[in-house]
């Protein structure tokens, strides 16, 4: 048995194996082809009548200097050039040893996205897997990528990558072409190794070539930061053709550190002369302190209090300290306003209030004259809860705030836009900023990391110390930001031959984000707000993504206003697959009433109507690998204790198609319902890793089971309840499904797209038709939860 | 403020500290071992689970000066990349944490449990893992590596 012995976050790894270990390492093939048609002159490093004909093509679509493409030997640099998107030094490097690091602007999360980029690295440049190294995150190696984002972490975050890397082995082999005296067109690379086609002692190897120094080469930027970062070379990226290494399952590089304890996560992170700090924030909502009695810690030894308008913290040397004077400061704080519903009239709430904002984002016929003409009207209506992201670990964050120089270690998932955030917020020059990321306790959007890091940089400005900010489970629970409740209405007209002419779906809601994604404006930031800076809100949501081609169709949302204006526990903003969730629950749902309101199978169904050919490949995929058994509205036997049922759901999320089976038990008499097995047939285009996309997908799957049947912001007009683990029960191990099926649909035709979120968001409407199979009864509110099973199985 | 000794990982130690602070806070910032996490800081997650004398304990309810003359093994003391301990190789082969912040208490808590019940079946283990958290949703592959220890260890 081998181990993993890395304790960095490298991508050296000796337990590959079998066809791994051949393929991502020591595989000899005539890379000739893939080298292209750029030929460069064995003289001068003159360019060739095809280099220049590719060089102009490039650069009338808006391409790269010819300065690119004249790379010699003479114009590599010493010293790395500053870090800017058009520098291809800033995405790929190769150092003395001939191993190649590459600078990624995202970060991942524990679903081996840091291997498939290395994987996609690798297979650009022509070197083995073992060779490249990830660098993620932090602001000073890597550009703004956006961070982990909606699941764009291959989609649009290799992009970049996989083009630089292709640049960088176009220039080295223009370099070794210089070197040898022979041209391109004669060279083939083999695992960072150039040699002379038929010669083998003719070589050099990348690291001769310019291990340790720089390219010193333009790439052509798109303008853009964030997702939609983009640079491209000369150079033309590989086709899924000529794949070696992309598509391999190579195991990932984090692991071993977390079994064996010998690397630390954000929590970890101490730096000398830091103090430990607790934010204390008001447990009732919409309230201030009025006073606070300083002298309430003089006897823990060294605490100390940070007070700036309705911003209170407690810091003190060592960490029991600041827990324990948290606990004890005596602060008076304000009447509650009374911000929030009773938790009973959450949604009759939502219905009630002023609709701040509409939006039709998709219509097609006229839906209302439809339904107005119909033979039979189907009508239903949905509702989701609040939800917490209730990370593993409240979150922390260091800070260090120096005269001159600010650096910040935080488990943000977004770190460039945690930077920008520290900069605004203590109003300095984002440059004199350093964000170094490190994986967090749990980070599925914006969790209470993007608080925690402004938190600790204001605290340091203020007691002029590095500071340690950590959370309390409170602090993770009840003050993370919130995924939003809501409100599904859904209405379809069918005519007299059973056909689905109209369908018209709105959703009402809170916005999916009442502060935004990122903690880049200090005023989407609790301490900003405490502060005094005004809320921004925000006024979206979102519809259901699917191919369903119904005649009349119409697809709308709308937004109510927030419930406090600042620094509330119940903000909302961007939690796993947002709005995805809810929106589903509610539209797969109803797809499968409509399916019983016309008596057909749920599965056949959906193919009817579902015109895109990948959905319908995913549903056939589905209702395979599960065995389906096509049904109708046939009575079943009701009578046992415990009944079984099983349910589809299908939907599409950004070019990604999942469907999944679920096949579940509900237990009459406690209410429990176990989902017990599931088949998931997923479509993600190109697929880079398929372990870590099975691993990602089980995880995905299994979350949104916990928050289908068990998650549930509690609250009261004052406060919110749900604190910890008991007021925020989450699914236990005892709930996990027996078998989880997956069908990887892989297709190298089609640009590699999310697999972080997908899954998630047929999982709620997957288990709720089970359900209405397994009882006849529908659920139409989330969590199905024992108590609300009982309830609806006692009341029909 | 009280003296505190006891043993961890093989080393005798001593804490000075409130004899109230809970044992996960001498581990971590007086010893410097990182590997029990806060979760919770209530024992409902078990991110924070330590031996104590060979029992599997929360240590951020244990107070310190509960432990005095214990023996107390991390996750570090378990097992080690040269001679990890059969739940560690199966939790690495399995790649079961995503964030990993919960893995201490998964580890720590079927290795104290599968030295007592090698032979347990899914229903016990279940039952002895029940309280224990994962936010990332790898409970799938947390039975499948715990399985695969208990083969390991056959």
């Amino acid at each position: 048995m081998t181990l993993f012995k890395n304790t960095e976050a490298t991508n050296s790894q000796e337990n590959l194996r079998g066809d791994v270990d051949k393929l991502s390492g020591s595989s000899r093939r005539d890379f000739l082809s893939a080298a292209g048609a750029l030929v460069v002159s064995a003289v001068g490093g003159g360019l060739s009548t095809s280099a220049l004909a590719q060089a102009a093509s490039a650069n009338a679509a808006g391409a790269v200097s010819a300065g690119a493409v004249g790379t010699t030997l003479a114009s590599i640099a010493a010293i790395k050039p500053a870090l800017k998107a058009d520098e291809l030094d800033s995405w790929v490097a190769i150092q003395p040893d001939g191993a190649v690091v590459a600078y990624y602007g995202k970060v991942d999360l524990g679903q081996s996205l840091d291997v498939a980029i290395a994987q996609i690295v690798a297979e650009e440049l022509d070197v083995s897997y073992r060779k490249v190294k990830i660098v993620m995150g932090n602001s000073a190696s890597s550009l703004n990528q956006g961070g982990a984002s909606s699941a764009l972490g291959i989609q649009a975050g290799a992009k970049p990558l996989r083009n630089a890397a292709a640049e960088a082995r176009r220039i080295l082999l223009n370099l070794a072409s210089e070197k040898l005296n022979v041209p391109v067109a004669q060279l083939i690379v083999d695992d960072g190794e150039i040699a002379v086609k038929g010669n083998s002692t003719q070589k050099v190897t990348y690291a001769e070539l310019i291990g340790g120094k720089f390219f010193n080469s333009k790439v052509e930027w798109n303008k853009r930061i964030g997702n939609p970062l983009d640079v491209k070379g000369v150079a033309k990226p590989k086709s899924p053709a000529e794949y070696r290494v992309v598509g391999l399952s190579i195991p990932r590089n984090d692991v071993a550190w977390k079994v064996f304890g010998t690397n630390g996560n954000i929590a970890d992170v101490k730096v000398p002369g830091m103090l430990h700090a607790r934010v204390v924030r008001t447990p009732w909502a919409g309230s201030v302190a009025e006073a606070v009695d300083e002298a309430s810690i003089k006897h823990i030894q060294g605490a100390r209090l940070v007070r700036e308008k309705n911003f209170l913290a407690v810091v003190a040397p060592r960490e029991w300290d600041a827990v324990r004077a948290a606990k004890a400061l005596k602060v008076t704080w304000s009447a509650s306003p009374k911000p929030f519903p009773e938790f009973e009239k959450l949604h009759e709430h939502i219905r009630q209030a002023p609709t701040r904002k509409r939006t039709e984002e998709s219509k097609k016929g006229d839906v209302m004259a439809s339904l107005s003409t119909a033979v039979k009207v189907v009508e239903a209506e949905y509702l989701w809860p609040f939800q917490s992201h209730a990370s593993m670990g409240p979150a922390s964050a260091v800070a260090d705030v120096k005269a001159d120089k600010i650096t910040i270690w935080t488990g943000s998932q977004k770190p460039h836009y945690a930077r920008d955030g520290v900069a605004a917020l203590l109003k300095v020059p984002v440059e004199t900023v350093e964000a170094i990321w490190v994986q967090g306790p749990g980070s599925y959007g914006r969790n209470d990391a993007g608080d925690a890091v402004l938190d600790a940089a204001y605290i340091s400005k203020m007691v002029g110390q590095p500071v340690r900010v950590q959370g309390m489970r409170h602090d993770g629970t009840a003050w993370d930001p919130k995924a939003p409740a809501s409100v599904h209405r859904a209405r379809a007209a069918i005519d007299a031959t059973g056909k689905v002419v109209a369908y018209d779906f709105t959703t009402r809601a809170f916005s999916r984000a009442t502060i935004d994604s990122n903690e880049s404006d200090p005023r989407d930031s609790l301490v900003g707000m405490e502060l005094g800076l005004p809320s921004k809100g925000g006024m979206t949501f979102g519809i259901p993504e699917e191919s369903y081609a119904f005649d009349n169709k119409r697809m709308s949302w709308e937004v109510i206003p927030d419930l406090i204006a600042s620094a509330s526990p119940m903000r909302t903003s961007h939690m796993r697959d947002p709005v995805g969730l809810q929106i589903q629950f509610a539209s797969e749902q109803f797809i499968d009433e409509l399916a019983s309101a016309t008596g057909e199978d749920p599965i056949a169904f959906r193919m009817k109507y579902a015109k895109a050919p990948r959905d319908i490949a995913v549903l056939k995929a589905a209702a395979e690998k599960s065995g389906w058994e096509p049904r109708g509205n046939a009575k079943r036997d009701r009578s046992g204790k415990v009944l079984s049922g099983r349910g589809i759901a299908y939907a599409q999320r950004a070019g990604t198609i999942v469907a999944v089976v679920a096949e579940i038990e509900v237990d009459r008499k406690t209410g429990r319902i176990w989902g017990r097995k599931f088949t998931v047939a997923h479509d993600c285009g190109l697929i880079v890793n398929p372990q870590g996309l099975r691993y990602t997908i089980e995880g995905a799957l299994v979350q949104a089971l916990s928050r289908t049947l068990y998650e549930e912001v509690q609250f009261a007009p004052d406060k919110v309840k749900s604190v910890d683990w008991s007021s925020y029960p989450i699914l236990e191990i005892k709930d996990t499904p027996e078998n989880i099926d997956i069908v990887l649909i892989n297709r190298p035709e089609a640009p590699p797209t999310g697999a972080g979120e997908a899954t998630c968001r047929v999982v709620p409407a997957a288990i709720a038709n089970a359900f209405f199979d397994a009882t006849g009864v529908r659920m139409r509110q989330a969590p199905l939860n024992p108590a609300r099973v009982k309830t609806v199985l006692s009341t029909t | 403020m009280a003296l505190t000794p006891f043993v961890v990982d093989g080393q005798s130690v001593q804490i000075d500290s409130d004899p109230q602070m809970p044992l996960l806070y001498a581990l971590r910032d007086d010893l410097q071992l990182n590997n029990p996490k806060f979760g919770c800081g209530l024992a409902q997650c078990g991110a924070c689970t330590v031996h104590l004398d060979g029992q599997a304990i929360r240590s951020c309810v244990m107070p310190v000066s509960a432990v005095k003359g214990k023996k107390v093994t991390t996750l570090a003391g378990l097992g080690t990349p040269e001679k990890p301990h059969p739940i560690q190789v199966a939790f690495l082969e399995e790649q079961v944490p995503q964030c990993g912040h919960c893995i201490n208490g998964w580890v720590m808590t079927s290795a104290a449990f599968l030295k007592k019940n090698p032979k347990a079946t899914d229903a016990e283990i279940k039952t002895a893992l029940e309280g224990l958290k994962c936010r990332c949703g790898t409970h799938v592959s947390i039975l499948r590596a715990i399985k695969r220890a208990q083969t390991l260890m056959a």
